[in-house]
């Protein structure tokens, strides 16, 4: 596979003098064509910002970001992004909202009778494959919260974009909620063929959905180590127990706990248990 | 068993903290509101010890209502007020609304304006009658003016307020679906913002006729505020009564119209539960 998105030496610093943090240094990873990577990492490791940098929502203070091998310069309908909530438009319906790139105008240019039937066309089967046919008047805030993140991810794919960002988007949902979402992006991404880059805290959710998890580690934010899910393709929900997911699991949240810099907890318990050993 | 379906059925009291009212409760505690102080009001005034200079009772001041209405011109005065008041609204409306907008979508524009406006909307608007004469006139555009002046820096930085409320998500959303900045800002923010902003402006409309009585010191012939100043003058305090309660009936009709407005226009944040 032919690499999509490649980040190369990334940094991104905040703020000047004293108040200055360094968000990420020297970041470097090649994602391919088609691949479905998961970023995870103790709060601080700048996971979301490297989303929003190849969103082009922020920009980086020193490296390269490169889609197809053209350098990223800001958002473009080329990446489009799934956020946790609040991204959608109360004031329109379910419909409306999928539809929404089609009222900007570089969707409207050049464009024919049988594109725009093809667009109506395609808006009717991403409200069918996430299921939210009954809802299709509906506005918004008549939703649950999965019922507005299939909105999101539907409105986000109306536009065919070739990668698609997520951050955390499944972070306000409910535990089975999340599980029948899992299924349905895995879907999606069968389907459209997008790049996928997802941010999460969620490690089951991280191993399960991806063909690589990345771990990243906080002060100052970088890639730690790259995992590769040894789980085939076709992923199900049984192979959660496996030996092998299981053990990979295992494995990230140690080392995500190691890099955490939150080592000097089992200090402060011990403190505790002396305190109230002596009340 | 039986405990627990007898807790089931108990509704929380309404004094709970952000407890239950019920519609019909609502209009009684409602009315219970207005009538109370008409009562005391009726008690007050009817005790003879208190002088009809100081406290007419409501029967005086519905005869003097009836009396500015039958022998001069009430609803002459009543329609210069709602002109002046409804003009002066409507300019600063036509300038703040844009200007909302950028201050609170650009950096740049909210850095030069908003320290700015900031000053100047602790300024007295009634300290500047005498340079809107001078500026102005003494025409009608005076009394707009002061009114527009009582109105439009307050509206400014609320409008800004309402717009840096839209959520950044929907903002980036649109971002990354291709939209430019003109359709981010047309599409987006100002969609998003509308109903905020015609909250906005419903407040921003009762804070015009409070500038009513200022906007008519200034060489006016008629109108409710003129006409609460010359009764004072003459001591005619059930003409007082009768201007000012008509001031507030007309506030509240305003605000009500205000209020279906948003239900029509917005019907998704009236939702039902």
């Amino acid at each position: 596979m032919p690499t999509k998105i490649s980040i190369q030496q990334v940094g991104k610093v905040f703020g000047e003098g004293s108040h200055r943090v360094e968000a990420l240094k020297d970041v470097s990873l090649d994602i391919a064509d088609n691949e479905f990577v998961t970023f995870v990492g103790a709060s601080g490791c700048g996971k979301s910002t490297l989303l929003r940098i190849i969103g082009g929502l922020e920009y980086h203070t020193s490296g390269e970001v490169l889609v197809d091998g053209r350098p990223v310069e800001g958002p473009g309908a080329d990446r489009a992004m799934v956020f946790q909530h609040y991204s959608l438009y109360p004031w329109l319906t379910v419909m409306e909202n999928i539809k929404f790139s089609r009222r900007l105008k570089h969707g409207r240019e050049s464009l024919t009778s049988s594109d725009v039937e093809a667009a109506s066309g395609r808006a009717d089967a991403l409200l069918s494959l996430m299921g939210l046919n009954a809802a299709t008047d509906a506005w918004p805030n008549q939703l649950s919260g999965g019922m507005q993140q299939r909105v999101a991810i539907a409105r986000a794919l109306m536009g065919r974009p070739q990668v698609l960002l997520m951050d955390e988007p499944f972070g306000a949902l409910d535990a089975q909620t999340r599980e029948v979402m899992h299924d349905l992006i895995l879907h999606v991404h069968k389907l459209e063929k997008p790049t996928l880059a997802f941010v999460t805290h969620d490690v089951e959710e991280a191993i399960y959905l991806a063909d690589r998890v990345v771990l990243m580690a906080p002060r100052p934010g970088r890639i730690d180590t790259v995992y590769q899910v040894p789980l085939p393709a076709e992923r199900e929900q049984d192979m959660k127990h496996t030996p092998e997911f299981l053990a990979l699991k295992k494995e990230i949240l140690a080392r995500i706990r190691e890099t955490s810099g939150m080592k000097t907890d089992q200090n402060m318990l011990d403190r505790l248990n002396l305190d109230t050993a002596s009340l | 068993m039986q405990a627990r379906a007898s807790v089931q059925s108990r509704r929380p009291s309404m004094w709970a903290i952000r407890g239950p009212l019920s519609r019909r409760q609502y209009w009684l505690f409602a009315t219970l509101g207005l009538l109370v102080p008409l009562a005391l009001w009726w008690g007050l005034s009817s005790v003879s010890a208190v002088d009809k200079v100081f406290m007419p009772g409501p029967v005086d001041v519905f005869d003097r209502l009836v009396q500015w209405y039958a022998e001069d011109e009430l609803l002459s005065d009543i329609w210069i007020s709602v002109y002046r008041v409804t003009s002066g609204f409507l300019l600063s409306a036509l300038i703040a609304l844009p200007l909302g907008l950028m201050i609170g979508t650009f950096r740049p524009v909210q850095a030069i304006l908003e320290p700015l406006t900031d000053f100047i909307r602790y300024m007295p608007a009634v300290a500047f009658i005498p340079l809107v004469m001078l500026w102005v006139g003494i025409d009608e555009s005076s009394k707009i003016a002061i009114i527009w002046i009582g109105t439009f820096f307050q509206m400014v930085l609320m409008m800004a307020e309402d717009v840096r409320r839209v959520p950044m998500a929907q903002i980036e959303a649109a971002q990354t679906m291709g939209a430019s900045k003109g359709e981010t800002v047309t599409l987006v923010i100002f969609q998003a913002a509308k109903p905020a902003l015609l909250d906005t402006l419903r407040v921003t409309m009762g804070w015009a006729w409070t500038y009513l009585v200022v906007a008519e010191l200034v060489a006016a012939n008629s109108g409710l505020g003129y006409s609460i100043l010359k009764a004072q003058r003459f001591l005619q305090t059930d003409k007082i009564f009768v201007g000012i309660i008509l001031i507030g009936i007309i506030g509240l009709v305003m605000d009500q119209l205000f209020r279906l407005a948003h239900r029509k226009a917005f019907p998704w944040q009236h939702l039902k539960a």
